[in-house]
């Protein structure tokens, strides 16, 4: 992506997704690089631009022609009261004016047009790259930073931090242009008027620079802290939404909206004060304005009555003046702006300029897939996040051949989904290594890898879509038959094409609802159709019922006869088939063998096995 | 770089989409000023009204002294300056004066009325916001299980900032729109015929408008439904990105997104063109206008008919009178837009609320566990009944296992228990109360759930677990997290019970989090205590070390227990057999067993969970138990 990385390169390992700045420093980095971004598009930029000054100076010859007509009409006067009337003459001359007037007028028109849609669509433009360049970045980063960002702060970033970036080159860069023409425009022709009236007409100018500079450091604070609180509120809603049952059972509504109305207060404060701030710069600017328009009449008034200046070099002052008082509210606009651009762009850059931690290595090459051997080599594990000294996992080590089955077995927390994830690199190991058919995994491509491995997650994601998108999700170009085969093999295709709308039924969250089962089902399909050669079921059977699961194994052999296969399950019928079997406790294997072995061996395994044996042999249960 | 394809292009696959695929909400697109949303938007102004008064005040005060500004320029020019009279330069002094003073107050007001406006607006946003959001805590559940998240979340966050763009930049234009009536008014009273001359070019304006209008609405409409499709598609990458990533769908997503990516661009562009060619519209009408006084206007002053300050003055009020205008055409787009906004805001806050207190509802102190079902028929879509006609009695203290295939109506039952709906007919009663006739407060103290979803929130362990009891002690925490055998988990985390957890529970494995679920409606210490499949994803040994804790706590307590495993129901005092939305069979196991019914033949097959049997097998298992 052409989005160009300056800051210094972060990985995405320690980074905890939130944006800090120093707000007792001017930021021009973030600004700077916006603007980059805008010139990258030169022809539309250098057409706005050339529109912003044409619009400018044709804004500054208005005035001049007023002034021209009211000295005209003042001649006319002075004419007609001494008997000297040239009056068509005159009358020329104001038809004239008049005519320059409205071609001025036209043309100031639509050189505005083009600047105000010229920079739109240069924002509109940037938009798209940012929104492209960001879509791509989430997909890059890797899962344990997603494990740490919340979706509604995403969100945020790329919906409404985007927007502010992209108003950027509309409200800030073309806007400074113009700004700068009318009033350094402006200031020309008032100098050349009168110097001294002139000055006096500009003496609000660096006052207002000033108080506009105090002002952006104010508000960019504000605009940092407000965006923060409302992603704090929304967070808060999004989860009161999807939790929403959770909430209802305990009758916790008072509670969640005590929660709701505090950060809520909190971002209204703030929110106000933005407001509060924002108020009292422009309004102020517009009072320095005014004044100066004061003084200005009354040096002016004084200059005419004494004969220096004409009436209509005053009329031509002060409708400079009033040329500049739209410009001056638009400082202020600009400050907000300029805020707006560099917080937003801030917490957007620090997403994009991240790097992610779980990539292909520089010389990664395709995964070479000879048999499909793989092999964990002494793998430990932490969690970022982890703070604890006990790993997640330690000294894990096996192999499985294709044509083999490995289970794993263990209480929650064990270690187990997070030795499914190692396998296709969500997480990367933190000792020993893992390898296909003797590649290290880290050495691959990322896409190579994960093609090759198939993982059946323990929670389904489905996309708000039809079934059959949903199952060919993994394998976009798959035909129906193959579609079909695949659910056949899931044991679902009767459920499916039993639903009225059949594969095109929608699933998802306002879709149809899916047992638990079905579900797990629908993943297994998915899961199988793009025919990876290692496969790994993360307990994703648990609500199928233990008949249905042996169809499905039935279903698969000939799928899994020359594939690796992992199985982790607290069902322990799954497993009974399986080659090798890990018991794993705290990420550690503490019994291993298979399933003869581990009974003979009486351990945890025995135990579990003795408990989940057929029918009533357990009815001490009830005791 | 945007331009370029990413990768050789193959056909596009059939079935790969990305964002949601269904129906879009049908896109209001209201007009710019719609009556209703505006009258609704009157009553949530209604508690700022003093606030309002002292607004409007300022406004009406910073309009005359905006209006008298350029009256005072025409006074200098006139009585001070002015044509041939002997200037004076007392006249000028205390002209200038009044000058001052009118900036002055021109400056209270405008502060006054941009800081109070803009306030208001703030506080009107976050109100109505919080309208929508309490009104979301009680709405019946129907409507929220078909409503999906991120749409809600659009318009708490999307409308309510589409509304104050509208606020922030209308400050401006209420302001220029009183200026605009000010303008008319002084110009008619300076030269009624300069006047009328000059504002003969609006009526132009409006025909403009008549032909711009449909094709711009057309436009805006575009834009806006191809923005909410990207940012839905960007949602579905957000939430979707670990099956994203598991199944390599990166490079044909960012691909399928460009596409809907460059068709907001393009509808943006094409939208903002329709914004932007009113502006040379407006400026040619206003060089008109202006041209008009100065050759009439020049003429009159010829012919005395008029002196040279009114035509000043005139020239002076057509810049700003135009100014309005055309900052209202430009905001066209965003009040349409703010219309919109409004009506699906207040949508939100108008959806019934079909599950509500009575308004002689009681909220008893205790209850003794009783849960009765009264000939109970209740469905979620008219005419498909899900529950038809149960009644069962469950006594206090007594454990029930409701037990059945998928979709037989386990949940459902629970459900009503809790009165997360109304029954069609029939009732269920709660300790001897018809539930409809306890508040909801009451039912959520008296009841406690593990849900089938194990629902955690992004705050602490601790606060997950007393979530139900937020006034509970730590030792309560700890003896619930110790009765679910999670506290040995939650001791080895480096912050213990204050570890926070990451969205939905991120850092904890699912058996975990269904162990803190858990622990929570312990913690509840409610009378009666609904399990609906506690521990589908925990290992039968750390099952049953809850179950034996359970034991303990279930003594003088009601339990529901919905759960798949065999070996978890046989445990049960009663057990009932749903199937198909009815009962068919109540009684012990060992009565069941005996009785050799559908219970039975289940059971007898072997199988470790009543979820999920297939089609077949259970209607051989129903037939068998005909045939005996
Ligand atoms: N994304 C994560 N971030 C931090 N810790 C995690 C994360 N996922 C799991 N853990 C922790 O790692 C341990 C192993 O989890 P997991 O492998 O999911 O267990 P299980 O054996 O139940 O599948 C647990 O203690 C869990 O709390
Ligand atoms: N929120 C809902 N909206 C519409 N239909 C639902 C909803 N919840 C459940 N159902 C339907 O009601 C029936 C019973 O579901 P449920 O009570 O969840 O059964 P069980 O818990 O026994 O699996 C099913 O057909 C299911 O699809
Ligand atoms: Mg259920």
């Amino acid at each position: 992506m052409a989005i160009d990385t300056r800051a210094p390169a972060r990985s995405d390992h320690a980074d905890g997704g939130t944006y800090r700045i120093d707000v007792s420093k001017v930021d021009t980095a973030v600004l700077r690089r916006i603007t980059a971004m805008a010139f990258r598009f030169p022809g539309r930029m250098a057409a706005g631009i050339t529109a912003t000054v044409a619009a400018a100076l044709m804004q500054l010859l208005v005035p001049q022609y007023l002034g021209q007509a009211v000295d005209q009409a003042q001649g006319l006067l002075a004419g007609a009261v001494s008997g000297r009337t040239d009056r068509d003459a005159a009358e020329a001359a104001l038809w004239t004016t008049a005519g320059l007037l409205l071609l001025v007028a036209v043309g100031r028109g639509l050189a505005t047009m083009a600047q105000n849609y010229l920079g739109e669509a240069v924002g509109h433009l940037i938009g798209f790259d940012l929104r492209m360049a960001y879509y791509r970045q989430l997909q890059r980063l890797s899962l344990s930073w997603h494990d740490r960002v919340h979706t509604g702060d995403l969100m945020t970033r790329g919906i409404l931090d985007i927007e502010g970036v992209r108003l950027w080159t509309d409200t800030g860069i073309l806007r400074m242009f113009y700004l700068s023409i009318l009033i350094g425009g402006g200031a020309f022709v008032l100098l050349g008027i009168d110097p001294v009236l002139g000055l006096v007409a500009l003496a609000f100018v660096p006052i207002v620079g000033v108080r506009a500079s105090f002002a952006r450091l104010k508000l960019r604070d504000t605009w940092l802290a407000l965006q923060d609180r409302m992603s704090a509120l929304t967070k808060i809603m999004e989860e009161n939404l999807g939790g929403i049952r959770v909430v209802r059972a305990f009758a916790a509504q008072d509670h969640e909206m005590a929660k709701f109305d505090q950060v809520s207060a909190a971002a209204l404060e703030t929110a106000s004060r933005r407001v509060r701030l924002f108020v009292l710069s422009t309004t102020q600017m517009t009072f320095v304005y005014f004044l100066a328009m004061a003084a200005t009449l009354w040096i002016g008034g004084t200059k005419v009555l004494s004969g220096t200046i004409t009436l209509g070099q005053l009329t031509e002052v002060l409708a400079f003046m009033l040329i500049l008082q739209m410009p001056v509210r638009q400082i202020g606009w600009m400050i907000n702006s300029i805020a707006r651009a560099s917080t937003c762009g801030g917490r957007l850059f620090n997403v994009l300029d991240l790097t992610p931690s779980i990539a292909d290595a520089p010389d990664a090459q395709p995964l070479v897939l000879d048999e499909g051997v793989v092999r964990f080599e002494d793998v430990g594990f932490r969690y970022p996040t982890w703070a604890g000294d006990s790993r997640t996992l330690s000294g894990i080590s096996f192999e499985i051949r294709p044509g083999r089955k490995i289970g794993i077995v263990g209480p929650p927390g064990a270690g187990k989904s997070t030795l499914a994830q190692l396998l296709n690199r969500y997480y990367d190991v933190g000792a020993g290594r893992i390898t296909i058919d003797g590649q290290d995994i880290r050495q691959v491509t990322l896409a190579s890898l994960r093609a090759a491995v198939a993982i059946v997650q323990q929670e389904a994601f489905l996309f708000t879509a039809s079934i059959d998108h949903n199952v060919a999700y993994g394998a976009p170009y798959a035909m129906r038959p193959d579609i079909e085969r695949s659910t056949q093999t899931a044991q679902l295709h009767s459920y499916v094409s039993g639903l009225p709308a059949s594969y095109q039924t929608l699933v998802g969250e306002r879709g149809v609802s899916l047992s638990g089962g079905q579900r797990q089902r629908l993943a297994i399909a998915r899961a199988i159709l793009p025919a990876a050669r290692v496969l790994v079921f993360d307990d994703s059977t648990a609500a199928i019922d233990a008949a249905t699961e042996r169809r499905i194994r039935d279903a698969l052999a000939h799928f899994t006869a020359d594939r690796a296969v992992i199985v982790i399950a607290h069902r322990l019928s799954s497993l009974i088939d399986a080659d090798e079997i890990l018991f794993l406790e705290d990420g550690r294997v503490v019994e291993r063998g298979d399933h003869n072995s581990l009974m003979a061996l009486g351990g945890r395994y025995r135990k579990l096995h003795d408990l989940q044996a057929g029918g009533g042999q357990v009815a001490d249960v009830t005791s | 770089m945007s331009a370029t394809p990413t990768r050789s292009t193959p056909p596009k696959p059939p079935l790969a989409v990305v964002g949601s695929q269904i129906e879009q909400d049908e896109e209001l697109f209201g007009r710019a000023f719609d009556r209703w949303v505006v009258v609704r938007f009157l009553s949530y102004i209604a508690p700022y009204r003093r606030r309002i008064a002292i607004g409007v005040a300022a406004v009406l005060v910073f309009t005359l002294s905006q209006l008298a500004i350029p009256l005072l320029v025409r006074a200098v020019f006139d009585d001070a300056l002015g044509g041939l009279a002997l200037a004076d330069g007392a006249v000028l002094r205390a002209i200038m004066v009044a000058f001052v003073a009118v900036v002055l107050v021109n400056y209270v007001a405008n502060h006054l009325m941009e800081t109070i406006v803009g306030e208001t607006a703030q506080n009107l946003l976050f109100d109505l916001r919080r309208a929508m959001y309490g009104h979301l805590q009680v709405v019946s559940l129907t409507f929220m299980d078909k409503t999906e998240v991120g749409r809600l979340m659009s318009r708490l966050q999307g409308d309510v900032y589409a509304l104050q763009e509208f606020l922030e930049s209308s400050i401006f234009a209420v302001g220029d729109l009183v200026l605009l009536f000010g303008i008319v008014t002084v110009l008619l009273w300076l030269d009624p015929v300069l006047g009328a001359l000059t504002l003969s070019v609006v009526p132009l304006l409006a025909l403009v408008r008549i032909v711009w209008l449909p094709r711009a609405r057309r436009a805006f409409m575009d834009a806006r439904e191809a923005s909410s499709a990207t940012n839905g598609a960007l949602a579905e990458n957000v939430h979707g990105i670990r099956a994203i990533q598991e199944l390599t769908r990166e490079p044909l997503n960012a691909d399928l997104f460009e596409e809907k990516a460059r068709r907001n661009l393009n509808t943006h562009l094409r939208a903002s063109a329709f914004t932007n060619v009113m502006i040379p519209i407006v400026d040619t009408l206003t060089g008109a206008a202006m041209a008009i006084i100065i050759v009439i206007g020049g003429a009159m002053v010829l012919n005395r008919e008029s002196d040279i300050g009114v035509m000043v003055a005139f020239l002076f009020y057509t810049q700003r009178f135009f100014d309005p205008i055309r900052s209202l055409t430009i905001q066209y787009s965003t009040m349409q837009r703010a219309m919109a906004a409004g009506q699906r805001i207040f949508e939100v806050i108008d959806v019934e609320v079909d599950v509500a207190d009575a308004t002689d509802a009681v909220d008893p102190a205790t209850i003794d566990g009783a849960i009765s079902f009264d000939h109970v028929t209740f469905g979620y879509e008219p005419g498909n009944p899900v529950l038809k006609d149960i009644s069962f009695a469950v006594a206090p203290g007594e454990t029930v296992a409701l037990v059945g295939p998928t979709g037989s109506g386990k949940t459902s039952t629970t459900a009503l228990a809790h009165r997360f709906y109304d029954v069609w007919s029939g009732a269920v009663r709660i300790g001897g109360y018809d539930v409809r006739e306890l508040t909801q407060a009451s039912l959520g103290r008296h009841i406690a759930m593990v849900l089938q979803e194990p629902f955690l929130f992004s705050a602490s362990i601790r606060d997950n677990i007393r979530f139900a009891k937020t006034a509970a002690s730590d030792a309560e925490v700890e003896a619930a997290a110790r009765a679910v055998g999670a506290d040995a988990f939650i001791r080895r985390l480096a912050d213990g019970y204050d570890t926070m957890l990451e969205q939905g529970g991120a850092n904890l494995s699912l058996g975990q989090r269904q162990l803190l679920s858990f622990a929570r409606a312990l913690v509840a210490d409610a009378k009666i205590l609904v399990l609906d499949e506690a521990t589908a994803s925990v290992d039968s040994y750390t099952e049953l070390e809850i179950q034996r804790a359970l034991k303990r706590l279930l003594t003088g307590r009601t339990a529901l227990i919905i759960a798949h495993r065999l070996a978890t129901i046989r445990d049960a005092d009663r057990i009932i057999v749903l199937q198909d939305g009815a009962i068919v069979e109540t009684g012990s196991h060992h009565a069941l067993m005996e009785k050799g019914g559908l219970y039975a033949r289940l059971y007898r097959m072997n199988y470790a969970s009543f979820d999920d049997i297939p089609a077949d097998e259970l209607a051989a298992a129903l037939d068998g138990g005909q045939r005996t």
